[in-house]
């Protein structure tokens, strides 16, 4: 069960072309959604390599959010079915380092998505609130 | 102005001196984010450190000097700014760092406000908290960071331009004019596209076909101009520049000149619904195009011809059944796309298209007019009293209601449509002064100037009816008379029957298909079809692929007039390339540590544009090798790379796994 009082941070992983400009834009219109994540940007999801996403939970991120391009993708074509293999790849390093895959999230957030974008953080947010820290207290 | 001191490679392996400027943006950051906490936490915990500040505007002249200053006076080696988005203001600091003589790369720009102050205006300790991590995040950057040239690409002073409508053709001239070589190319047979079929262009009045002689009039002067009619692209490689593109002249089967081409037509036996009227007149499997063409030659429908010899034996060896298609590679520097649009094709039934005869398109309707013979309008062999014409057929769609089975639903609205069936009816009203027009519409979208067209229709007799879009009129036939029943807005949707001799359906604009043009050039595609720019208001005529612009209705519906002006902008655009003997690209390309690198492949089969091969590196042996003129950056190969021997200039993996330790660092009592 959940820590009392745990406040968990997220990391998104954006796009500089498409989601990136669509997090921008909940911002431009002052969409809410938790402080807690934080944002780093890539050129393209397809570059994340799945270390990269456990060395996010090592580094005491409790959830990851990949905010993909989708179809959108300036770069490829085939973004989406690329950008999923590496996401497939990280839950299995994942489970073999024992973190719960739940934890990492994909969704494709284009450059106007602003909605979307604050209700998958607040999702993830939510549910790794209710998981608690990747590392308990005094484990 | 100081002294300007290009990096030396060695500078980067100097302890950092960070310079950090948070932006207060107004109150736009401030009144959420205490910025000078933020400053203030940053300095305290990181050595390297020199000087965190935070200003009012970190973009005023003032700021930007005081940053220079810094940097000069304080050594500062390495620049962080914290304020808005970096698609705002990066490339601000970066010319900024570049005047105070440090590598513009060895910077970074923190977005604390899209994506601190103003989603978080509702937790501004959680606001705090989050750009303090940022800009932690750009300290890990910039520590990291190694100084980076642009890169330099010769240019190729020539353009080519895709789509030979009034849209490329405008985009040739003003490059010709400009000193500019430019290849048009045009898939049909002659050049104007959808103008050339217009019989009366708004507001006034020009025939289309006169609007693409003027312009390709002007063209026949310009000796750097050569086009390609009945020809298209065949293949596309290469990288702003230097672009090499194949083109494939089709043949046209016939090869000189005749003085009996007329009698060679006439005694063609073949007839077949000619598209350039909408299939209201017909023409022959030997015929000549509608518009201008290049050469001045008829040409031969081989899918049509029956090969009986009739045209052969007039024009002899003017005609030649095994002309080959002809390839020619050409090279340019840019290339603008302007591939125009489709009329919109109503489904059988929709309003009775298809199925009752006295409806039709408007643009059908305007090649009718064409075809006056003084008697009258006259359609489907009765006298034309009466029209009623159908706004915002095929656009404004809701979702679900798409017409065209496998098609999105049009949910734009198509621009031009309400100017020209105004300028439709005025033109009506003056060749047939007697005929009673109804416009019954959703709404009406006469912007700009051509508002004064509506109230010039009103007095002139149109007779305008609104109907809600929940209540669609309804098109049916009696006794051989087409009948538009509507639920009159100004009635209280009580239903009206008008008996007309033409139902005119306003059809709009939809997006070409061009598969095999749209794969080839990676062009991309917006949500409603149609190419869609890098942004709509500051780099409208742009693609992500540098040089690649687009123009004209390809992109978005446009009227003769706005896709003219998107024509000289592209062409304004081209020359920017074209004009310069080197061009600069951003180095933030893929590159090969050739020691680390196991020579697995993964990364060549990784890129889809070729940029990666595997070639021999004096002692390393073979190894992956980056073509840093064809990479785009994306970075795919990285992920793949089983030794990450292949990174990326300006985001190394170190970099990004320092930034996200920097982003998790836990603040105190959190």
């Amino acid at each position: 069960m959940a820590a009392a009082g745990f406040e968990p941070r997220i990391l998104v992983l954006s796009t500089n072309a498409i989601s990136d400009p669509g997090i921008d834009y909940a911002g431009s219109g002052h969409v809410h959604y938790p402080a807690a994540a934080r944002v780093l940007r890539f050129p393209c999801s397809s570059m994340i390599r799945p270390e990269f996403i456990l060395h996010a939970f090592r580094s005491g991120f409790s959830g990851v959010l990949i905010a993909a391009d989708g179809g959108d993708c300036p770069y490829l074509r085939d973004c989406p079915e690329r950008t999923s293999r590496r996401i497939n790849d990280a839950y299995a390093l994942l489970k073999a380092n024992g973190i719960d895959p739940s934890r990492l999230r994909m969704s494709g957030i284009c450059s106007v998505c602003s909605e979307a974008f604050a209700k998958h953080v607040k999702s993830l947010y939510e549910a790794v609130q209710k998981l608690g820290p990747v590392v308990p207290p005094g484990a | 102005m100081a002294k300007v001191v290009l990096d030396k490679p060695g500078e980067a392996k100097e302890p950092a001196r960070i310079g950090v400027y948070v932006c207060h943006c107004g109150g736009n950051i401030s009144d959420y984010v205490d910025v000078a906490k933020v400053a203030e936490t940053v300095a305290k915990e990181d050595g390297s450190v020199v000087v965190s500040k935070h200003l009012m505007f970190d973009c005023s002249d003032v700021a930007q000097q005081e940053m220079i200053d810094d940097i000069q006076k304080l050594k500062l080696n390495r620049l962080v700014t914290a304020a808005c988005s970096p698609k705002l203001h990066e490339a601000t600091f970066r010319a900024a760092a570049k005047r105070a003589g440090l590598n513009q790369y060895l910077t970074y720009h923190a977005n604390i406000r899209e994506q601190s102050s103003w989603p978080h205006s509702d937790d501004p300790h959680g606001a705090t908290e989050k750009a303090t991590s940022h800009v932690r995040s750009g300290i890990a950057y910039v520590k990291s960071a190694q100084p980076l040239d642009v890169l330099r690409s010769e240019s190729t002073q020539s353009v080519m331009v895709v789509g030979g409508g009034v849209t490329g053709l405008r985009a040739a001239l003003d490059l010709a004019r400009m000193n500019v070589r430019v290849y048009l190319v045009e898939k049909a047979p002659y050049l104007g596209g959808h103008v050339a079929e217009l019989a009366s262009t708004y507001p006034l009045g020009e025939k289309g076909i006169a609007i693409v002689q003027r312009l390709v009039s002007e063209i026949q002067e310009q000796p750097n101009i050569t086009v390609f009619t009945n020809a298209e692209l065949v293949s596309f490689k290469g990288y702003v520049g230097k672009f090499s593109v194949t083109v494939r002249m089709n043949p046209r089967y016939v090869v000189d000149r005749s003085p009996r081409f007329a009698e060679a037509i006439e005694a063609c036996p073949v007839q077949v619904p000619e598209e350039f009227d909408h299939g209201l007149t017909v023409r022959k499997a030997i015929y000549w195009p509608r518009g201008p063409t290049v050469p001045h030659l008829p040409l031969i429908d081989l899918g049509l011809c029956t090969r009986c010899g009739a045209c052969e034996r007039l024009l002899g060896k003017a005609v030649r059944f095994d002309q080959p298609p002809e390839n020619l590679e050409l090279q340019v520097g840019s290339v603008i796309v302007s591939t125009g649009f489709e009329d919109y094709t109503p489904a059988l039934g929709e309003y009775g298209y298809g199925e009752i005869p006295d409806v039709v398109t408007l643009p059908e309707f305007e090649r009718m007019l064409e075809f006056g013979d003084g008697s009258g309008l006259r359609h489907n062999g009765h006298a034309v009293g009466s029209i009623a014409y159908l706004y915002c057929v095929g656009s404004r769609q809701k979702p679900g209601e798409a017409t065209t089975p496998g098609s999105p639903a049009h949910a734009y609205c198509s621009r031009f449509c309400c100017n020209a069936t105004i300028h439709n009816a005025l033109d009506v009203s003056g060749r047939y002064p007697d005929v009673r027009l109804y416009h019954f519409y959703r709404d009406i979208r006469t912007y700009g100037r051509n508002e004064l067209l509506y109230e010039k229709a009103g007095r002139a007799g149109s007779i305008f009816v609104r109907y809600t879009e929940d209540h669609p009129p309804v098109v049916s036939q009696r006794d051989g008379t087409a009948h538009v029943t509507v639920q009159a807005s100004i009635l209280q949707n009580e239903a009206v029957d008008f008996p007309v001799d033409l139902v005119v359906l306003v059809t709009g604009m939809v997006s070409r298909e061009n598969r095999s043009l749209n794969e080839m050039l990676s062009l991309p595609i917006g949500p409603d079809g149609f190419y869609r720019e890098v942004h709509q208001k500051l780099r409208p005529v742009e693609t992500n692929t540098a040089g690649l612009l687009i123009a004209g209705t390809a992109q978005a519906p446009k009227d003769i007039r706005e896709t003219l002006y998107s024509g000289s902008a592209a062409a304004a655009k081209a020359a920017t390339f074209a004009l310069k003997k080197e061009l600069e690209l951003e180095p933030f390309v893929a590159f090969v540590d050739p020691a680390r690198c196991s020579a697995s492949g993964k990364c060549v089969a990784e890129c889809p544009y070729g940029a990666i091969e595997l070639r021999e590196q004096g002692d390393f042996g073979k190894k992956a090798w980056v073509n840093s003129a064809v990479c785009k950056g994306c970075g795919a190969c990285v992920a793949v790379c089983p030794t990450e021997a292949i990174q990326r200039a300006g985001f190394s993996n170190d970099q990004i796994r320092d930034m996200i330790r920097a982003l998790g660092v836990a603040e105190e009592g959190a």
